[in-house]
């Protein structure tokens, strides 16, 4: 019997159980994918925005402004990588200098610290390729860029490695009330839990409908992508939005923790699932972002890739308890969920706290993580690093400079990954411009011998991925 | 210790310019390869065909290496594999790292740049649709059956017909896959003619000129390909789709030499190549630092790629024993009609002892076209070719005379056809 069941391994799904493993509770995350953050979390603008966009008064608005400093605080601790760029977004008509404007009241409302309505000269000072046709931009300095799995996998780790229980590959299919408890039936297996915490992104709906009323529908969207060679990562130096339009925060220009240039997303409804990427869509991409930075180098394009986003019919988070009492929605959390995700945990917790879940604070809470990072060492660090572990020494990902070491670290950690996808989230290694062509082979190499499994079995993501299809006739014989 | 020539790659490129610079009198050879193995992508390309012209016989790729490493051997050539090079300087320093070496900075004075090239991905296209499983690049599938012993797929589809896609078709057919077709977005192939007929023609497998891949469905593995027919600015024409029920494509979609170390070095880049600009004895703009092979330019046949590297070694370690030459005027080789770049880009007419090579490709497929070298107005030399496609390199050569003639400082090198 747990204290607090969680429904969802995304970056909501772990801020939660990141708050709660710091109190003596029995808490479980149940996923249904084989790795955490593979759903919305792996798959977005990968920014802590400022804040400035949500209405003022709305649970985004507030969350979203108290989790920029607590995410940060977070990243420094758990050792993710996250970068204090600050965001401009771009005036190109006396309209857009208008909503700069608003957008800057709106801010200010909001709490956001440092705003500032820029000129020209100055934008051109801080963005180089910016184009002539800006006229002035809103500067917003808390605004950051964060590796979202990264985190959500710091938090997740930390919670199971001070004692949450976290099963993968568990898809609930049943959630019963059972007098004071909850059965959840799962892909693999029974579990029994006070409270429930639904933070199943695209799927809760689905999750809320197995035991409350419906009252909210998730509309799922796509935003398309393009993800850039390093070669172009210093195209921008922040984050580059445009004034937003109805239903999106604009085409954003900006430079990823990794040192790549990410653009996009553009909005489209979709069918739940649907992650294709569309030629006519990533056409428009291309052209919006233009309007931005003219020069951007499309030719050193290494991906594109589609996110989802929880939209709902309600134009806000949905958080709180349920009419069932113990079970509660986190959903809807679409942007500016990223960065919200870390306040959202705090405030989750609270409220569980207030409807009488105990919270005493752990006298051992281990909150700090560690991750070599080969190619961000000093040469000195990289000759130290290679004599005590001379795994450190052999580069299996010659783009990214990611070493066995660091692969083999990651597959003995907390949530080890069992995909070469899951490890390229972890380390890095299949992420650059050859996008795995030399080093999959050697990553599958390393998964099979460190997990002790056939190299058949290693597959590319999630269940299903497979990549191998048999043996060649040669090795039959 | 500072070494004579250190050479970064140990494929065909990095082992002919070794050998030769030991044959020029270089002392201090070191090979640094990434590989467990020297050997390079020849080690994947077991199928004949190599060594025609340096041999005279034909050979698999693991035997003209192995004819390479076998000289290598048989010399005090310094060989560190599983090395990779993290960095190289201007002041000629290389640091690299491995499991058994650790960390090293060493010195040397001459390189030879001679990393070869990687493949263009489905990014670099920008294929729509989803991103399933069975999705890979020719080469990466190559390694797959070829060195690690498993098969990547049942029903295959290839797009683009570059020499390894074609390659791929016959060895995925010989172990028992499907392959369903090769589809090549421009009106002609990108390969090698003799690959066109021996890898598809033999096995009955289409090749579908015009034509490009314009959706990717399969939520775990790919389920199936779209190919449509493209006009004449390459857009899809809709209307002519044709769906493959398939699990897998292979891209066979063009080669990058491979040059972060250059760039980070500050060694210029010509964009056409997107290789080192390279003088007549394969120096970059960067005294002492020499490219050779694919990180230059990529060829089609292995043995012009010995030839090119042993040149970049002789000129290496002449470098090394002597310093820096004087090579008289320089000249700068220009794209005239129809030429999409020339290796190499800058001559130094003093450094030629009698002819100059010059390697060029052209931007479509011609019969019967003359190749013009003008001197400003003048043309100083002509060439007559029965067939030029882009997917064969051209060479022509340069008689020193006609380079110390020249007026100007400048070369333009143009095709065109003839009735």
């Amino acid at each position: 019997m747990f204290d607090v069941l969680i429904i969802g391994c995304g970056v909501v799904g772990a801020a939660l159980a990141y708050e709660l493993s710091k109190h003596e509770l029995s808490v479980c995350v149940l996923e249904k994918e084989n790795d955490v953050a593979v759903g919305t979390t792996k798959a977005n603008s990968a920014i802590l925005h400022s804040g400035y966009d949500p209405k003022p008064g709305t649970l985004m608005a507030r969350l979203n402004v108290e989790s920029v400093p607590l995410t940060k605080e977070i990243c420094r601790k758990l050792d993710v990588p996250c970068k204090n760029i600050g965001s401009l977004t771009v005036a190109f008509s006396e309209d857009d200098m208008e909503t700069v404007k608003r957008l800057y009241e709106r801010g200010v409302k909001n709490g956001v610290p440092g705003l500032e309505i820029i000129g020209q000269e100055e934008l051109r000072r801080k963005e180089p390729h910016i184009s002539p046709e800006a006229l002035g931009a809103l500067w917003a300095p808390s605004a950051a860029i964060i590796s979202p799995w990264e985190l959500c996998l710091a938090m997740a780790q930390t919670a199971v490695r001070n004692g949450t229980e976290l099963y993968l590959d568990s898809e609930v299919t049943e959630i019963k009330k059972k007098g004071e408890s909850f059965i959840v039936k799962t892909s693999s297996g029974v579990y029994e839990a006070r409270n429930i915490v639904n933070c199943a992104g695209v799927f809760s709906d689905k999750v809320h409908a197995m035991i409350a009323e419906p009252c909210f529908k998730i509309l799922p969207h796509s935003g398309e992508y393009f993800l850039l060679d390093k070669c172009e990562g210093d195209k921008a130096n922040t984050v580059i939005f445009q004034c937003p339009g109805e239903d999106t925060k604009g085409i954003l220009v900006s430079p990823t923790v990794h040192g790549n240039l990410i653009v996009g997303p553009d909005n489209a409804a979709v069918k739940a699932g649907d992650l294709s990427v569309d030629a006519k869509r990533l056409q428009g991409i291309k052209e919006t972002a233009r309007k931005s930075v003219p020069d951007i180098g499309f030719g050193e394009n290494i991906r594109n890739f589609a996110g989802i986003r929880a939209v709902t019919d309600i134009d806000d988070f949905i958080i709180g308890e349920t009419e069932v009492q113990g079970f509660y929605d986190v959903a809807g959390i679409k942007s500016p969920g990223l960065s919200a995700a870390a306040a959202i945990g705090v405030y989750v917790k609270n409220m569980l706290e207030a409807s009488g879940v105990p919270m005493r604070r752990k006298k051992s809470f281990v909150d700090e993580r560690h991750v070599t990072r080969f190619n961000e060492l000093t040469a000195e660090e990289k000759r130290e690093a290679v004599e005590k572990n001379p795994l450190y020494g052999r580069v299996i990902c010659r783009c990214e400079t990611v070493t066995e070491g660091e692969i083999v670290d990651c597959i003995h950690a907390p949530i080890p990954p069992c995909s070469i996808d899951g490890v390229k989230r972890r380390v890095g290694a299949g992420m650059g411009r050859c996008q795995g062509g030399f080093c999959s082979p050697r990553v599958l190499e390393i998964l099979a011998r460190e997990l002790g499994r056939d190299p058949m079995e290693i597959e590319k993501d999630k269940k299903g991925t497979y990549i191998l299809t048999g043996r060649t006739k040669g090795e039959q014989a | 210790m500072i070494y004579d020539v250190i050479v970064i790659g140990g494929g065909p490129a990095g082992l002919a310019a070794a050998l030769e610079a030991k044959n020029e009198g270089a002392e201090k050879v070191l090979i640094l390869e990434r590989d467990r193995e020297l050997g390079g992508i020849l080690n994947q390309c077991i199928h004949n065909g190599f060594g025609l012209h340096h041999f005279k016989e034909e050979l698999t790729g693991p035997e003209y290496a192995g004819r390479f490493i076998e000289m290598v051997k048989n010399t005090d050539i310094e060989v560190s594999l599983d090395t990779m090079v993290l960095e190289v300087t201007k002041e000629k320093q290389v640091h690299c790292v491995s499991k058994t070496e650790g960390y090293r900075i060493l010195e040397a004075k001459a390189i030879v740049l001679a990393m070869g090239c990687r493949e263009r991905t489905r990014g670099a296209i920008s294929i729509p649709g989803t991103r399933p499983a069975g999705v890979l690049t020719a080469g990466t599938a190559q390694r797959y059956v070829n060195m690690e012993g498993y098969m990547v797929g049942k029903r295959i589809v290839i797009l683009g017909s570059g020499d390894i896609g074609l390659i791929m078709a016959r060895r995925m057919t010989l172990e028992g896959a499907k392959v369903l077709a090769c589809i090549e977005l421009m009106p002609y192939s990108g390969g090698l003619t003799r690959n066109i007929v021996q890898c598809l023609h033999d096995y009955d497998i289409p090749l579908y000129l015009s034509h490009t891949i314009v959706d990717i469905k399969g939520d775990k593995r790919v389920e199936q390909v779209v190919a449509a027919r493209v006009d004449e600015n390459r857009r899809p024409i809709p209307g002519t789709e044709m769906t493959f029920d398939c699990d897998t494509l292979l891209l066979s979609v063009g080669l990058i030499p491979e040059n972060e170390l250059t760039k980070n070095a500050g060694i210029e880049i010509d964009k056409r190549t997107k290789g080192a600009v390279v003088y007549e004895n394969m120096q970059t703009e960067t005294e002492g630092i020499f490219a050779c092979g694919n990180v230059v330019h990529v060829h089609d046949l292995v043995d012009f790629v010995t030839a090119e590297s042993q040149r970049a070694g002789r000129a290496a370690a002449r470098c090394a024993l002597a310093g820096g030459v004087d090579g008289g005027k320089t000249i700068t080789m220009k794209n005239g009609s129809a030429v999409t770049y020339t290796v190499p880009q800058k001559i130094r007419t003093g450094n030629v002892e009698k002819l100059c090579e010059l390697f060029f490709r052209v931007n479509k497929v011609m019969q019967k076209a003359e190749i013009e070298v003008l001197d400003g107005e003048n043309v100083i030399a002509h060439f007559k070719r029965e067939h030029l496609a882009p997917g064969e390199m051209e060479k022509i050569a340069l008689p020193r005379m006609l380079l110390d003639k020249a007026a100007g400082s400048e070369l333009v090198v143009s095709v065109r056809e003839v009735e």
